[in-house]
């Protein structure tokens, strides 16, 4: 604060409102602290001035290589217009994907499309498909599979799933409550004793406070599986807003994309068109193993803790490296509570998993379920409900085993 | 500031430099000037990094810079209020009311639940000290704890006072400087992170971890520090699931140390690479062609 200290405060705002403009969270109360530092820092020297900032206005590490550009074009000598570097510096953190469209299906020419600002939509019209309906279109409907289905039908099974209550085996936590358990809660019982006069005549006991799992679903969006995205985006929407705070959910066909974020949208079409923008491989080719390793490594150690249960859907056409799926995949079994592969070919009688990708990965997988028909999801959710009842066996795998052929 | 915390070290950033390095803690510019604001503004420290890159090391560091002493809380699941904060001494409170009895007096509610009758857990003892200089808190790993707790934390970190339902809140005379750490292995809430400064610590350059290496295993030869360095930071860019410390660095030149090593070579790699990598994967991986690569590299031949 050497010689205009005016002009520093008011560059520091600028400053700040560059990075919130750059979608870093910077609130006010930091700008004050940053402030206030200024009192023990040199600014003169560029490199404390630097790291002051840094560890005042940036809370992860992601950020660190955003700040460092636009610090670098912010704190210049002055001869550049502004405005230019920050339009570079946004650059930076938006780089704009070629946008590819997702291959959803079109809605029947009656219905229109879902506007921006939602203005189109409506979230509480009454399902007017379903109400046409009779009891067994419902049940035929359940059945049929998911690859042939007409529009209105799709609409249909759409709703149904919106309907679906999905609820995930619990886990005990370390944490207690007052209940019946084993363990003597003494601080309940010295307070409700005090009025016998400190005789216990009471026992109150704690239990283990339970909390569903943690479920993480890894959805396959590559080409072969085509025919089955849309619904099991929905599906996937479905499925997390029961227990938003909670699951964790990517697709990949050759890279891997979170959509975590898009999923937790109040309606399910404007996530699902968030997600078709921020996914940069629709209807790519799949390298099953090269995505679950990307998951190992980036997110594995992050969101499998506790016990978390992971859904793995894909038909099992590999074209990647079957060792490296090998080895990823035991890493991804090993790191969960239990491995759910869901494979829409499995609904057909004479489907037998023989693909590469499905051969190699099978020894690792705790159920092979299908994932073709509305009645398959409801199994499904009744399976999850009771996850904890049949713990998954797991045996010991010689590294190197023979490919064993899938008998039933 | 109100808190004289050691006349000097903390004057500027470079005399907590100069201070950390004589208590062989090697730091960079960025971590001390963090560390350096951190207690001058008096708000936590929120420290983020893999593991073994000396997070927790920092704290303890800290502690003798500043010559005061050192309040530990390893975070765990289920870490609750009776572990992390205080509990009531339920064995005392009933001796008391039966002493009170036989003296044919009632005991008040008010008496039970007094301060004499308080087990102080870390926090409250790092809130409640009374020692001449602001104790050093370390709050270590609190990615392992759960939300409950984090949530718990907020009070703490944001005004340095505990609440005691039972008698009052309790506000710190002097804030502790405070040291969070995590390894990321979840997320941890931005609400709390609010209330901190952060850094991320990385792996250290070679010449840093060079200068780590023979501050802290003097007994290496020269020729084995440098050689120890230079593996594990080519061995970093190995595509691995663990990548190893300085934890690890440090643990494998003391290793060779004792087991009266020289210099490297490809023999002695292969017995002590469970040192450095922690997972049978990753040392298969290594095995054979990558450990040639990187000998060939550094020039070591059988």
């Amino acid at each position: 604060m050497n010689e205009h200290p005016g002009k520093l405060l008011h560059n520091l705002l600028l400053f700040g409102r560059l990075l919130r403009g750059l979608g870093i969270d910077v609130d006010t109360g930091r700008m004050i602290d940053v402030v206030q530092s200024l009192r023990f820092v040199q600014i003169s020297e560029r490199t404390d001035f630097y790291y002051t900032l840094r560890c005042l206005l940036i809370r992860r590490r992601e950020d660190y290589l955003l700040f460092d550009s636009a610090f670098k074009l912010f704190w210049r000598k002055p001869h550049e217009k502004p405005q230019s570097t920050m339009r570079t510096a946004g650059r930076l953190r938006r780089p704009r994907p070629i946008i590819i469209p997702p291959p959803l299906r079109l809605p029947d020419p009656g219905l229109t499309p879902p506007g921006p600002n939602g203005s189109n939509l409506h979230p509480h019209e009454p399902p007017i498909i379903l109400a046409t309906l009779t009891y067994s279109d419902r049940e035929q409907l359940r059945h049929k599979n998911f690859a042939d289905l007409t529009e209105a039908e799709l609409e249909a099974i759409q709703r149904m799933l919106a309907e679906f209550f999905w609820q995930l085996g619990q886990r005990r936590t370390r944490r207690f409550q007052p209940g019946r358990g084993r363990r003597i809660d003494f601080r309940r019982t010295l307070r409700e004793n005090l009025h016998f006069g400190g005789e216990v005549l009471q026992w109150s006991q704690k239990e283990p406070r339970l909390k569903p799992r943690r479920l993480v679903i890894l959805a396959d969006i590559s080409g072969s599986m085509e025919r089955y995205t849309r619904l099991l985006l929905h599906f996937a929407y479905s499925l997390t807003s029961g227990f938003s705070q909670n699951s964790e959910t990517f697709v990949f066909s050759t890279r891997l994309t979170r959509i975590t974020r898009s999923l937790k949208e109040k309606n399910v079409e404007h996530a699902l068109h968030q997600i078709s923008k921020s996914v940069p491989d629709w209807s790519g080719g799949t390298r099953i193993g090269e995505a679950l390793k990307a998951f190992n490594f980036e997110w594995g150690r992050r969101v499998l803790g506790h016990g978390a249960v992971v859904l793995l859907i894909s038909d099992g056409w590999d074209r990647g490296d079957p060792a490296v799926l090998r080895e990823e995949i035991s890493r991804l079994q090993r790191s969960c509570y239990r491995l759910i592969w869901l494979n829409p070919l499995l609904g057909s009688p004479d489907y037998e998993p023989l693909t590469r990708g499905m051969q190699t990965a099978l020894p690792y997988i705790d159920d092979f379920l299908p994932v073709h028909n509305l009645a398959s999801l409801e199994d499904l959710a009744g399976h999850l409900n009771k996850i904890n009842e049949n713990p998954p066996v797991r045996r010991q795998l010689l590294r190197g085993t023979p490919l064993r052929i899938y008998d039933g | 500031m109100k808190n004289k915390t050691g006349k000097s070290a903390v004057d500027s950033i470079d005399s907590l430099q100069t201070a950390m390095r004589r208590k062989n803690y090697i730091a960079d510019r960025g971590l001390v000037t963090s560390i350096y604001l951190a207690i001058k503004l008096g708000r936590p420290l929120f420290l983020e990094g893999e593991a073994g890159v000396g997070k927790t090391e920092v704290a303890k560091v800290l502690k003798e810079v500043l010559d005061t002493d050192l309040i530990r809380l390893q975070c765990y699941e289920g870490l609750d209020i009776s572990q992390a904060v205080y509990e009531w001494n339920y064995s005392r409170q009933m001796l008391h009311i039966r002493v009170q009895e036989a003296r044919g007096e009632k005991v008040a509610e008010a008496e039970l639940f007094g301060p004499e009758f308080l087990l102080r857990r870390p926090l409250l003892q790092a809130i409640t000290y009374d020692g001449d200089k602001p104790p050093v808190l370390l709050i270590d790993e609190i990615d392992r704890s759960d939300e409950e707790f984090e949530a718990y934390l907020l009070e703490l970190l944001s005004d340095y006072q505990i609440t005691i339902p039972e008698i009052e809140t309790i506000r710190a005379e002097r804030p502790p400087v405070v040291i969070i750490t995590s390894n990321r292995t979840r997320e941890v809430h931005d609400a709390l992170k609010r209330r901190c400064l952060y850094s991320w610590i990385d792996y250290p350059s070679f010449e840093r971890e060079l200068e780590i290496v023979q501050v802290k295993t003097p007994l290496a030869s020269a020729e084995l520090s440098r050689q120890v360095t230079t593996f594990v930071q080519e061995i970093r860019r190995a595509d691995l699931f663990k990548i190893p410390g300085v934890a690890e660095t440090l643990d494998w030149a003391a290793a060779l140390v004792a087991l009266d090593q020289q210099t490297l070579s490809k023999t002695v790699i292969e017995d002590t690479l469970g040192v450095i990598l922690k997972y049978q994967d990753d040392v298969e991986k290594v095995m054979g062609k990558t450990i040639d690569a990187i000998l060939d590299r550094m020039g070591i031949h059988e």
